[in-house]
């Protein structure tokens, strides 16, 4: 059949289905299901050249997707990876993700936007209702399953043979077991490693920037540096476990300008150190505002005054930044006096 | 049209390729039967009906170009030095996880794209859950028989969090290894086990050698391959259960009204997959996202400003940002409530909407089947505490970002901090209330259009001088969208002495369900819909005058 | 020209003619006043530094004395020296608004550079400081980039954000943008620590560090930088990139999918 022929064809069925489908104007109840509105047609299902029209608009929308593709694999082919082009608003961008990216996009959404307008203007759009059946069974159904289940229960004995189901049971809960213990090879237990850092007695405090030992001269009021200890190197196997408790934060402040006692004993000639480990959730606390000694955390803005012991004064963090004893060696070089006298990063459960 | 001889010798001699195909198939797999049931299925059309295919589509895509990456990532965290073709980077020690993203980002052809393809579509999967649910829960299309389908796609948008996390983390990059940092935290903060855990998930102390590596395979295996399952059985249940409809004339709770799978939901489900990963592919081209080299590789002393997980795990990050820093010591212990609370609240909120279903059908007591769709404002209760709960997880968000909020707005940050916190208090209560008058005013006017008609906005002057506007009575059809809907009578307590004279206990829970269902339909709580009567009384009213 | 004599008895030629002359005198004056003062240029070090003295006395004193000994207003600034004042007042914010928030912005430099020479010179002699870099000092030539990288990544963007966007400090305060700041004013705001920001003075973050951290900004955030994924998002990470997946992402999809969903045009029967 030729495919003018479609809607003279359909026109007189469908406006019978849908005629059926009224219900029975209610003079009792205003408020009855008057039953599916009567179907009306679109352009393209009783003028010929609007269905060609739309005809000609989806394999237009298909034969752009292919030209895209083919966009694609010569943009994939002549552009070289690291060139770069300035697109008028976004900036200079690679030219290469640019190209593929806009021609699979095309290319997709092309066959999509075909797709669907053939769906929207030339598939049948006549609505049909379906009957919906409940999902729980008919009685006989359910007395069925369960003297089936009732007769296969008896027949395993499985009520009767005590034993066995008790052994049964047992073997299943312990058997998953094996697989827990399993998981124990996935860490060693805590003791008392978040305890300690690599900060011992003698240990000088090594500059980050300069990778040199400190002396407390290079440290000026207002400044801020970064040490870690003597000893640790990058290259290290074991430096980002080391560094992620040993981080040290340096600043010197003004003697009298220290509130806390045992912070000023702490310190030398006013420069203190603190643990760079946030005591909330351990990010790298250093936002350091030389003018209110306050620093704030930047993953969850916990805010720790320094010149007061590294007290908590806003913020989610529950404790003060843990301070590492300071003096100076005899060649005049800052060391630490020993470990943190607590352990440094987050809170937990042993920590006391 | 063929003729009928025609059609036989077909079948008995030269059939079509397909058809044999089908045919062996069939004799096989019984796909015939399979296909009867569903060939035609009827699928109604709503946009909002949409939003489970955009996330459906997008998984899809994730899988796709996901695969792709695993081609060319590394999941080492062995330290490296960088040579590749990023300058700023030159020599710098990383681990193979950031330098093996770095090379997909810049030597692998396309590489780019493909990871931000892959990317963004995580943040649309995301945002395409939510709003389904969203879409699913101000409809009541979880009512019976589609909770187990409501907890299906509850654990999906979980687990989707999860996933998305675990491979927001894998580049080691700067910022994913400050949230992962995060993790542990929040992890040690677990009483008892926590440091058991933490040190069993890094293998050791943070951050280790192994958990680019395990976290890798949780990514690409564990939490995929069991969502996949759960998305297959999601869809099983909406082909089982037949789509939910909106009210209309000619729609039931016995029928569902809409057009054919094959062809039209064919061509348009399948188009719209293309439309979507088109869509997302010109985001891809267009807009980046996690751009890992300006971040550098993770140590775990460096950090920047801003450092925000991605938007799912927003709320989550908010929660923790606002609490005050609890901590409590006692006996050699410490309870760090600042972030345990936290963690705890972000079950509890999720939990409390993916068991609000079964809260509902205990208040209402309702057994039957539900397959047309509540409009919001007929269920005033329901949609403020969906609302209500909307605000909380909004407010989780701002909260995440008010460092953001406080340098783009010129505001302080502890004073986005405060607002955040009383507003997570008081939000969902205004929001609550808020909501619920909404709705109320909406079935008001629903109530007065059925009985006095539209406003036609035509004033008239009537002889002796009165004007008055003219309303237009509506349509049957109009008529019956507005008064299908069932309105529940709030339950009473039933009598306490039962017919041999026994006095009978009023169990806790019983009267808290007549409160319930009393806050739910009581006299105040919803607009009693017009009765025929009413209608009738007052339209030979308007004849008379 | 008729027309101008025949309006020239108008009783307002005189305001016009007034407001004529007013403004060009002020034009004049606004020409010639600053070529003048740059005219000191030429002149000996002890001229530039009694030239800057005029320019403190006008501009600064009220605030920070007038010996440069501070007051309730503003800080003391014997021993600033002259990379201080090169960078706050080349940045615009010194001399700073009488009512201001939680910190100085950065505004339009009201002054030349000559000028600020000159006051940077009274200052300096005031006490010893650090002075004004040199071009060779933060220029690019010899700088390694990565190491800049690594550099500002443990010293700047706990602040200024991976690439410099900026961020919150507490209280209203706030890490700047450091994009467009010029090399020169970046190396005196590490030297001196303006405002709440601490100092990396050279005895701790040496002038290579300096000069790498500097050729690392212009790397990653300078006019000619490449963000090759397309549209930055601002640079600030996945809040904007939320945002904009909501946004643009779903949003786009949601359009779409009302389309696909939507009736087609029914043909209306006449």
């Amino acid at each position: 059949m030729s495919s003018q022929d479609i809607p003279e064809e359909n026109l007189p069925a469908e406006q019978d289905h849908a005629h059926g489908a009224v219900g029975v104007a209610d003079e009792e109840n205003p408020f009855a299901d008057p039953g599916l509105p009567p179907h009306e047609h679109r352009i393209q299902d009783i003028d010929e050249r609007a269905a060609r029209r739309s005809e000609r608009m989806v394999a237009l929308l298909f034969t752009v997707s292919m030209l895209a593709t083919i966009g694609f694999i010569v943009s994939y082919l002549v552009i070289p990876n690291d060139k770069s082009i300035f697109v008028f608003p976004i900036g200079h961008i690679s030219a290469m993700n640019f190209a593929l990216g806009l021609t699979l996009g095309v290319a997709l959404f092309c066959i999509g936007a075909g797709a669907v307008h053939w769906a929207r203007t030339l598939m049948s759009d006549v609505e049909v209702a379906d009957e919906r059946h409940a999902i729980a069974a008919s009685p006989e159904v359910r007395a069925k399953v369960h003297a089936d289940f009732k007769l296969g229960a008896k027949e395993s004995a499985l009520g009767r043979r005590k034993l066995i189901r008790n052994t049964m049971f047992g073997a299943l809960a312990l058997v998953p077991l094996s697989g827990v213990m399993l998981l124990g090879g996935l860490g060693p237990a805590p003791g008392t490693k978040l305890r300690h850092t690599m900060w011992a007695k003698g240990k000088r405090l090594v500059n980050m920037n300069t990778n040199e030992p400190l002396r407390p001269e290079d440290v000026a009021v207002g400044s801020l540096t970064f040490a870690m200890p003597d000893g640790l190197e990058e290259t290290q196997e074991d430096f980002q476990n080391e560094i992620a408790k040993a981080a040290l934060m340096i600043v010197r402040l003004q003697p009298n300008n220290i509130k806390d006692k045992r912070e000023l004993d702490w310190s030398h000639e006013g420069i203190v150190a603190f643990s760079k480990i946030c005591t909330h959730v351990g990010c790298p606390i250093s936002l350091y505002e030389q003018q209110t000694h306050h620093v704030l955390c930047p993953c969850h803005q916990s805010t720790f005054d320094l010149s007061d012991g590294a007290r908590v004064i806003f913020g989610p963090a529950g404790h003060a930044l843990p301070q590492l004893r300071i003096g100076v060696d005899s060649e005049g070089y800052l060391q630490a006096l020993g470990d943190f006298e607590e352990p440094v990063g987050p809170a937990f459960w042993e920590r006391g | 049209m063929s003729t009928a001889p025609n059609e036989e010798s077909r079948s008995r001699g030269k059939a079509p390729a397909g058809e044999r195909i089908a045919d062996w198939a069939d004799g096989r797999l019984g796909i015939y039967s399979l296909a009867k049931a569903n060939m035609r299925k009827i699928f109604p059309d709503h946009w909002s009906f949409m939003l489970g295919e955009v996330c459906m589509y997008s998984f899809i895509i994730i899988i796709l170009t996901g695969v792709y990456l695993t081609l060319f990532f590394h999941p080492s965290m062995n330290e490296v030095e960088y040579h590749g073709s990023y300058v700023p980077l030159q020599g710098q020690l990383m681990s193979e996880a950031f330098s093996s993203t770095l090379h997909i980002s810049f030597d692998v052809r396309g590489g780019l794209l493909i990871r931000q393809i892959h990317h963004w579509a995580a943040l649309i999967f995301l945002a395409g859950m939510f709003v389904h649910m969203m879409r699913v829960f101000f409809t009541g299309a979880f009512r019976k028989p589609r909770e187990i389908n409501w907890l299906f796609g509850f654990l999906l948008f979980v687990l989707g969090m999860f996933t998305g996390f675990t491979g927001y983390s894998l580049p080691d990059d700067l910022l994913s290894g400050t949230g992962v940092r995060f993790t542990e935290g929040a992890i040690l903060s677990m009483p008892i086990v926590g440091t058991y855990i933490s040190m069993f998930l890094f293998g050791g102390e943070f951050p280790g050698h192994d958990f680019v590596a395990r976290f890798y395979s949780i990514h690409i295996l564990l939490l995929p391959g069991i969502m996949l399952g759960l998305m297959v059985a999601h869809l099983i249940l909406v082909f089982y259960h037949k789509h939910t409809q909106f009210a209309g004339p000619g729609k039931s709770e016995k029928n569902v009204v809409g057009m054919p799978l094959l062809p039209v939901y064919m061509a348009k489900a399948g188009g719209f997959f293309f439309l979507v990963f088109g869509v997302i592919a010109a985001i891809a081209a267009v807009a980046q996202i996690n751009p890992i080299w300006a971040m550098g590789p993770y140590r775990p002393d460096q950090v920047s400003t801003g450092a925000q997980p991605d938007w799912y795990m927003g709320f989550a990050e908010g929660l923790v940002r606002y609490m005050p820093g609890w901590e409590i010591n006692f006996w050699g212990h410490t309870l760090v409530l600042g972030v345990f609370i936290p963690l705890v609240l972000f079950g509890l909120v999720l939990a409390a909407i993916a068991v609000y279903p079964f809260i509902e059908s205990w208040v209402t007591g309702d057994k039957s089947e539900h397959h047309i769709l509540d409009r919001p404002r007929n269920a005033p209760t329901r949609t403020a505490f969906g609302v209500a709960w909307v605000t909380v997880y909004m407010v989780g968000l701002v909260g995440g970002g008010n460092d953001l909020f406080a340098t783009h707005f010129h505001l302080s940050i502890n004073a986005v901090t405060w607002f955040v916190r009383i507003s997570f208090f008081a939000g969902p209560v205004i929001a609550f209330i808020v909501t619920k008058r909404i709705c109320l005013g909406l079935q008001r006017r629903d109530h007065d259009k059925v009985l006095h008609g539209r406003e036609t906005g035509i004033i008239k002057r009537l002889p002796h001088g009165e004007f008055i506007e003219i309303h237009e009575p509506l349509s049957q059809e109009q008529l019956h969208t507005l008064t299908s809907h069932h309105q529940y009578e709030p339950a009473e307590i039933g009598p306490t002495v039962d017919e041999n004279g026994v006095e009978r206990k009023v169990t806790a829970s019983e009267k808290l369900r007549v409160k319930l269902s009393n806050a739910y339909y009581g006299e105040d709580n919803q607009i009693p819909k017009p009765t025929v009567e009413e209608y009738k009384e007052i339209t030979s009213g308007h004849g008379h005058h | 020209m008729k027309k101008l004599s025949a309006r020239r008895r108008h009783p307002l030629a005189a305001v016009v003619v007034l407001l004529l002359a007013l403004a060009a005198t002020g034009g004049l004056y606004a020409a010639f006043a600053p070529a003048g003062k740059a005219q000191a240029d030429e002149t000996s070090q002890s001229l530039t530094i009694k030239e800057g003295k005029k320019l403190y006395a006008v501009g600064c004193a009220s605030c920070h004395g007038t010996g440069g000994q501070g007051s309730s207003d503003g800080p003391s600034l014997v021993g600033v020296g002259a990379a201080a004042v090169d960078f706050q007042v080349g940045t615009g914010r010194m001399p700073a608004a009488t009512s201001q928030g939680a910190q100085v912005p950065s505004k339009k430099n009201i002054y030349t550079q000559a000028q600020i020479d000159q006051l940077a010179a009274y200052i300096a002699s005031l006490g010893a400081g650090p002075s004004v870099p040199t071009k060779q000092q933060y220029g690019p030539e010899g700088a390694d980039i990565a190491k800049g990288g690594e550099l500002f990544r443990t010293n700047c963007a706990q602040c200024h954000n991976f690439t410099g966007k900026g961020g919150a400090l507490t209280k209203g305060k706030y890490a700047p943008s450091l994009e467009g700041v010029a090399p020169k004013h970046i190396y005196e705001a590490m030297q001196t620590g303006p405002q709440n920001m601490p100092s990396f003075p050279d005895t701790t973050m040496s002038e290579k560090n300096k000069k790498d951290i500097i050729a690392y900004l212009n790397a990653v955030n300078g006019s000619q930088t490449e963000n090759p994924g397309g549209l930055e998002l601002g640079g600030l990470g996945p809040v904007t990139e939320g945002l904009f997946a909501w946004i643009f992402g779903l949003g786009a999809l949601i359009a779409v999918a009302v389309w696909v969903a939507a009736r087609t045009a029914k043909a209306k029967k006449s």
